[in-house]
């Protein structure tokens, strides 16, 4: 019986071809969803084959790979797919934000801001920001193409309506470039902001759902909201229990069976960093 | 009075199956169409076929629009369409539950389209749906709820001023009332006929309720099988039926 | 004093070790062979190979052994595995009208040119559990095959043809589209829905045939014939410029006979449902010609309404891979999206319980 070989990166350079080409119009068309032929990858659907698909179609042998879920380096998809690349590619990797040229990410922007010099790959669930509310693909792509948004501000005055506020707090929609709205993935709201003029190129990958797209560096995104409600980020009443951060996004540890908790900093990196700038 | 909507040799057919043909008539600004006939006369498709809903096979309508300009509805692109019903025109479903979304409150209803054209402020949009509630009767105090827990007139009445936020121009209403309780009927009809008169709005009507049509509209169209029987004035026909098609429709009225 | 735990890489190592302890098992037990599998579980590895969307038998039972026997599991590893493979052109269709036959029936008629003939099946067999089997067995006499047919035995729908009574298979001129080359755009052709059935879950595809059966679109079918046996796979390489076999397959075919369409002015003529599998997955051929009888549905002119009649419903949950993808991911942390639902709701109750505290006041 014969075994398998694998190219750099795992896809042949065929496939990387094809997924760069809908990078590239992704680029171009900043908040547009391209379809692609996502290939089957050694990982599940759900854990990230379009982030590993986008990545490894970038990625070149002199680049210094980070690898975050949750935006800490030790989570176990994290590990799995940091080990992924380097039994693939070889290439070295980094714990450290400012020393890496590609990031790949679950649900979060690292804390550090970034440089035009690096690549921030999103790995992307469900990439149409009006599935929840349209469930027909048919319907959604006309809806885009027609700029006819006016559904997802019903969502908006709902909350507002029903709650008194806008109830979403992660994968929150934003205008792009004034022209598309799009779903930045499930990163907690918090991270919208980062979003917005950043130097680095920004790329999404929905394996599962077969799309691409592209948030060249500074490009105009727009969290969506009302005049007299304006987008607001989360704040939290405590600091960082390890390194005193007062601006980072917290996690919540639970320390015993009593509902004692304590807050740290979910990017484990900037973490480490603000511990030892102290 | 200024041309709204001008329909021209208007055709449809489903495979061999003849649906409506050879339709022609003007409409002009304020005023009210009706549509009559029994059911497989062709008045829905016919209607279905001026919202740009059905492609006819043959003619032409020509609207006006606000900006002055013409549009052909059959050769316009949908986008131009979908932007059309969405703002200068309206479309009244039978059943309200088509034409509401019926997963979200009745001020967003209202208010969604006001969204669609770029209105982002939440106090104002509300203001707006609570004056439309007013305007319709429904109590502002069920702005919140679902249109789950609206009854069949409320809905019908919700409906409509889901349309109206955009003064339209040109509502497009197919059988409003049908299925309603008779008492609901009037007071929906009563509505209807206030507003039309105070936003000038021009109607085209279908119905198979003589009663409707006299009530609301100025001008009729007769239908049978697809084709046109007669036209005119609506107290004319109704008066002294020139067809005798017309004239079994008319008679068969039960007089109240 | 909290201290950040780091170790994940660890947990996974030693969680693959204990995975391969799990899959291993009882040491005193004899270890499965390959062989063994590709041999005895034929009809497990013809599963794999259909939803891997690959044929390999070998490959399939490997893949089932290191899946501890999950079928779906098995099938991800056969779809990962295609990935790194190149493509080097596509065959010449197969011809199944000269398929030579182990299995072949037809429902619609008692007797047809060629004969009814049963081959190995399961259908006539009383279920009870035959105790028997657990002790390895004697060597079995051969198993009677009655005279093949010396030519492969015209199509049942050919004859209906042949009479007019059945639509005509769809002809396209332009060459069919790929699945696996491109996303799936609707609406889809039948080329696509095809492709996109055959790798779908046989599972799902047997409900949904199920449901059309049961009124959720029905089209009253009949089973024209099955027929099942080996092809063989011919291919023109450039080099040569001629064709040439690059091997034999097991296949399995279904053709279902269904409800005629036509009027007083057109004669009517039943109409078809198809379905293709590779090895012996009876079951999975007829599911699939059900449900690619009921998508045809706007094509005839039909009300749409069933599920199994949803064309983007259908496609977009098949595949059991995605499927299995998408929802055990659910077990991946999530838990920087649940802090901020946390923390949003609790500061509706503050909010809350601030309103009505100073309502109290």
């Amino acid at each position: 019986m014969s075994s398998a070989s694998y190219n750099f990166a795992y896809l042949s350079e065929q496939t990387k071809r094809m997924i760069r080409r809908a990078l590239l119009k992704a680029i171009a068309i900043p908040g547009y969803q391209v379809p692609f032929a996502s290939r089957e990858m050694p990982m599940p659907y759900g854990w990230g084959t379009g982030g590993v698909q986008v990545t490894a179609a970038i990625l070149v042998p002199e680049d210094v790979l980070k690898v975050i879920d949750q935006g800490a380096d030790d989570t176990t998809n994290a590990v799995s797919l940091r080990s992924f690349f380097v039994k693939t590619a070889g290439i070295a990797t980094t714990e450290a934000t400012a020393e890496a040229t590609v990031i790949q990410t679950r649900h979060r922007i690292p804390e550090a801001p970034l440089t035009e010099n690096q690549i921030l790959v999103f790995q992307v669930p469900i990439p149409e920001p009006l599935r929840f509310l349209e469930p027909r693909e048919t319907e959604t792509r006309k809806m885009h193409a027609l700029e006819e948004y006016g559904v997802m501000h019903v969502k908006l005055y709902e909350d507002i309506a029903k709650l008194g506020q806008v109830a979403t707090t992660y994968a929150y929609p934003a205008k792009v470039a004034g022209r598309y709205v799009f779903d930045p993935s499930p990163i907690p709201k918090f991270d919208n902001p980062k979003l917005d003029h950043n130097p680095a190129l920004q790329l999404f990958g929905a394996g599962r759902e077969k799309r691409v797209y592209a948030i060249p560096p500074y490009t105009s995104v727009q969290s969506l909201d009302f005049e007299d409600h304006p987008f607001e980020i989360q704040k939290w009443d405590h600091t960082c229990a390890l390194c005193g951060s007062d601006d980072s996004f917290l996690d919540e540890i639970i320390t015993d069976d009593k509902g004692g908790h304590m807050f740290v900093c979910s990017d484990t990196d900037h973490c480490r960093a603000t511990q030892e700038q102290k | 009075m200024k041309k709204l909507l001008s329909v021209q040799q208007l055709s449809k057919f489903f495979g061999e199956q003849l649906a409506c043909d050879d339709i022609g008539f003007d409409l002009y600004e304020g005023e009210v169409l009706a549509i009559v006939g029994e059911s497989g006369s062709g008045k829905t498709t016919l209607l279905r076929c001026l919202a740009g809903l059905l492609p006819p096979n043959h003619g032409r309508i020509l609207y006006h629009g606000k900006d002055g300009r013409q549009v052909d509805i059959v050769l316009a692109s949908e986008a131009v369409r979908r932007n059309l019903l969405r703002t200068e025109w309206g479309f009244v479903h039978q059943d309200a539950r088509d034409g509401l979304r019926m997963g979200v409150s009745a001020g967003a209803n209202i208010g969604e389209r006001l969204m669609a054209i770029g209105d982002r402020h939440y106090g104002h949009i509300r203001s707006s749906a609570e004056q439309w509630l007013g305007r319709v009767d429904i109590p502002i105090s069920r702005i919140d709820d679902s249109p789950w827990t609206y009854s069949g007139g409320m809905r019908q009445r919700l409906q409509i001023s889901r349309n109206l936020v955009t003064a339209p121009r040109l509502m497009l209403m197919d059988e409003p009332t049908g299925g309603l309780d008779v008492s609901v009927q009037a007071r929906l009809l009563d509505l209807m006929r206030g507003l039309v008169r105070d936003l000038g709005l021009a109607v085209i009507l279908v119905t198979h309720d003589l009663a409707v049509a006299r009530l609301l509209s100025s001008r009729m169209i007769v239908m049978q099988n697809g084709r046109v029987v007669e036209q005119g004035l609506t107290d004319q026909i109704l008066e002294d039926p020139q067809q005798p098609y017309s004239q079994l429709l008319v008679s068969s009225v039960l007089q109240v | 004093m909290y201290v950040a735990v780091k170790g994940g890489e660890k947990a996974i190592a030693a969680a693959h070790r204990l995975l391969a302890e799990k899959r291993r098992g009882d040491v005193a037990v004899p270890e499965l062979g390959v062989e063994q599998i590709e041999q005895q579980l034929a009809l497990s590895v013809e599963r794999v190979m259909n939803e891997g969307s690959l044929y390999d038998r070998g490959w399939a039972a490997l893949a089932i052994k290191q899946a501890r026997g999950d079928l779906i599991e098995a099938a991800f590893l056969l779809r990962a595995a295609r990935t790194t493979l190149t493509r080097f052109g596509y065959s010449t269709p197969i011809a199944t009208e000269k398929m030579e036959i182990t299995r072949r029936i037809s429902a619609a008629f008692k007797d047809i040119p060629g004969g009814q003939i049963l081959g190995p099946t399961f259908d006539y067999t009383h279920r009870l559990l035959d105790f028997a089997l657990a002790e390895p067995g004697e060597p079995l006499a051969p198993a009677m095959v009655s005279e093949l047919a010396l030519e492969p035995p015209v199509r049942v729908l050919d004859l209906l043809r042949q009479q007019g009574l059945i639509e005509a298979a769809t002809q396209t001129s332009t060459s069919p589209e790929d699945l696996t080359e491109a996303p799936l755009n609707f609406p889809a052709g039948r080329d696509l829905r095809l492709q996109n059935l055959v790798r779908g879950d046989e599972g799902f595809l047997l409900a949904l045939a199920y449901s059309t059966q049961r009124g959720y679109g029905r089209s009253h079918p009949f089973a024209g014939e099955i027929r099942f046996g080996s092809i063989e796979v011919m291919f023109t390489p450039e080099e040569l410029g001629f064709e040439i076999s690059i091997g034999e397959i097991a296949v399995t075919e279904c053709d279902m006979i269904n409800q005629f369409k036509g009027s007083t002015e057109v004669a009517p003529q039943f109409t078809r449902g198809y379905g293709l599998v590779l090895g012996q997955c009876e079951r999975k051929a007829m599911s699939m010609a059900l449900v690619d009888r009921a998508l045809r549905c706007e094509e005839l002119g039909e009300e749409r309404g069933a599920p199994a009649q949803d064309e983007e419903f259908v496609l977009s949950h098949s595949d059991n891979v995605q499927a299995t993808g998408f929802v055990e991911h659910l077990k991946l942390p999530h838990y920087v999206d649940f802090q901020s639902e946390l923390a949003m709701l609790r500061q509706m109750h503050a909010e809350i319980a601030a309103k009505k505290k100073a309502a109290a006041e």
